[in-house]
C-alpha cells in the first residue's frame, strides 16, 4: 500500500516524465524538417556547422571578423553589418538576415524597425547617399559578379566611396552569398524567436566573431523559447 | 581594368585582390587550402572539379580555368579537362558518387534552398558520407563567393587554357597561401 509520501514522490516523478516527453515532442517538431546531415541540435544556423567542422569554421569566423568587426578605415561596423543583412535578405536566408540585422541594430544603437526599413527599401531609408550606392553594388554582386557596372562604381565614388570601401562592399556581399548558401544548403535549424537573435546579436557586438564565443550551446530555456 | 586601383595591375583574377587586401586574403586562402587540399576522403582532384564546375556555372572564367587546371594537375589528365568540365565531363571517368555530389553543388549554386532531401539521399546511396556532403555544399558556397569577388571587382584574366597550366600545377602541388 502506498503511503502519502510515496504517492507525492510518484506524482512528481511522473510529472517530470510528462514534461520531458512534451519537451522532446516539441523538439522533434521544431527540428522538422531535419538538417541534411547529422548536426548537433542545440546550436542554431551556422553555429551547428562551425561545431560540426571546426577546420573550416576557423577561417570562416576569421573572415567575418575582418570584414565586419575589426576596425575599418572608414566604414562603421554597423554599416558593414547592414550590407551583410541586406544581402542575406536578398538571398532569403532567415538565420543570417535575423542575426546580422540584430547585430546591425546593436552596432548602430538603433532599432530593428529602422534596420528592416533599410533592408526593404534602402532608397527611402534615412541613410547616407554613399551607403545607398554601396548597397546597390551589393545587390548587383548578389545577382552575379558581372552585374556590377562601371556606372555603379562611378556613382558610389560620386557619393564619396573610396576604393577600399568598394572592395569591402563587394567582398562582404560575395561572402554572404557563401554563408547564406552554406546555412540553407545543409538545411540548418533556423529559429523564429526575435528575442533570441537580439541576445545573440548583442553578444556578437561585445565579443566579435571568435569561434569560442560563437560556438556555445543554447540553454534549455532558450531552446524551449525558440 | 579592375573597378578599383590595385597595387599590382599585372596580377590576374583573385591574385591581384589578395595582394590588395592582405587582411582578408589570409582567411580566404586558408579556407581554400582546407577545402581543396586538407585531409578528406574526397581526392583533391575531385574537390577541384567541384570548384571548377561551380565557377563555370557562375561564368567566372578565371576561377573555372585555373581550378580546372589544378584538377588536371592532380589527376594528370591534361588541360583538356578544362573544356570537359564545360561540357559536363562526357569523356572523363567520374564515379557515381562524384556525379551525385556535383548535382548537389549545382543546386547550391542556384540557391542553398534548392538542395532537396532527395538530392542528399541520392548522394548517400552512391556512398557519400555526411562530411563529404558537408564539404561539397561548402565548396560550392565558397566558390559562389570567390567567383563574385573576382568578377564583382572587374579583374582581368588570361584568355587561353594553356595560360593556366603553370598556375594549376602550383595550386595543386604548392598550395594556397603561397602567392
Amino acid at each position: 500500500m502506498l503511503t502519502e509520501r510515496h504517492s507525492v514522490r510518484l506524482t512528481a516523478t511522473s510529472q517530470a516524465f510528462i514534461n520531458k516527453l512534451i519537451y522532446q515532442l516539441l523538439t522533434i517538431l521544431k527540428y522538422f524538417p531535419m538538417p541534411h546531415i547529422n548536426l548537433a541540435t542545440d546550436y542554431p544556423g551556422i553555429r551547428s556547422l562551425f561545431v560540426y567542422r571546426p577546420e573550416t569554421g576557423d577561417p570562416l569566423c576569421r573572415l567575418a571578423q575582418v570584414l565586419l568587426h575589426d576596425p575599418h578605415p572608414t566604414l562603421s561596423a554597423g554599416e558593414r553589418e547592414l550590407i551583410a543583412s541586406y544581402v542575406s535578405n536578398l538571398n532569403t536566408c532567415k538565420f543570417c538576415t535575423n542575426i546580422h540585422s540584430a547585430i546591425a541594430k546593436h552596432q548602430l544603437g538603433s532599432n530593428l524597425s529602422l534596420v528592416k526599413q533599410i533592408l526593404s527599401e534602402p532608397e527611402n531609408a534615412p541613410i547616407s547617399d554613399k551607403l545607398k550606392a554601396l548597397l546597390k553594388i551589393a545587390a548587383r554582386v548578389q545577382a552575379g559578379g558581372k552585374q556590377v557596372t562601371p556606372e555603379d562604381v562611378a556613382n558610389a565614388r560620386d557619393q564619396g566611396a573610396t576604393d577600399i570601401e568598394i572592395h569591402d562592399t563587394v567582398l562582404i556581399a560575395a561572402a554572404f552569398c557563401m554563408y547564406n548558401c552554406y546555412v540553407d544548403g545543409l538545411a540548418t535549424w533556423q529559429p523564429d524567436n526575435e528575442a533570441l537573435y537580439d541576445k545573440m546579436g548583442e553578444q556578437r557586438v561585445r565579443e566579435g566573431y571568435n569561434p569560442k564565443s560563437i560556438n556555445i550551446k543554447l540553454t534549455e530555456t532558450e531552446l524551449q523559447n525558440s | 581594368m579592375a573597378h578599383i586601383k590595385l597595387l599590382n595591375e599585372e596580377l590576374p583574377g583573385i591574385v591581384g585582390l589578395l595582394n590588395y587586401r592582405p587582411e582578408t586574403a589570409q582567411p580566404l586562402l586558408d579556407l581554400a587550402e582546407t577545402l581543396l587540399r586538407g585531409p578528406s576522403s574526397l581526392t583533391s582532384g575531385e574537390r577541384e572539379i567541384i570548384a571548377a564546375s561551380v565557377s563555370y556555372w557562375n561564368k567566372c572564367h578565371f576561377c573555372h580555368t585555373s581550378h580546372a587546371a589544378a584538377a588536371a594537375a592532380h589527376l594528370k589528365s591534361g588541360l583538356g579537362l578544362i573544356d570537359e568540365i564545360k561540357a559536363g565531363l562526357p569523356n572523363t571517368p567520374v564515379s557515381d558518387k562524384l556525379k551525385a555530389l556535383l548535382h548537389i553543388a549545382h543546386q547550391v549554386q542556384g540557391n542553398g534552398k534548392n538542395v532537396t532531401d532527395d538530392d542528399v539521399a541520392a548522394a548517400r546511396e552512391k556512398g557519400a558520407s555526411d562530411i563529404e556532403i558537408h564539404d561539397t555544399v561548402l565548396i560550392a558556397a565558397a566558390f559562389c563567393m570567390y567567383n563574385r569577388y573576382v568578377d564583382g571587382l572587374g579583374t582581368w584574366a588570361p584568355g587561353p587554357n594553356e595560360a593556366y597550366a603553370e598556375m594549376g600545377e602550383r595550386m595543386a602541388h604548392v598550395g594556397y597561401g603561397k602567392f
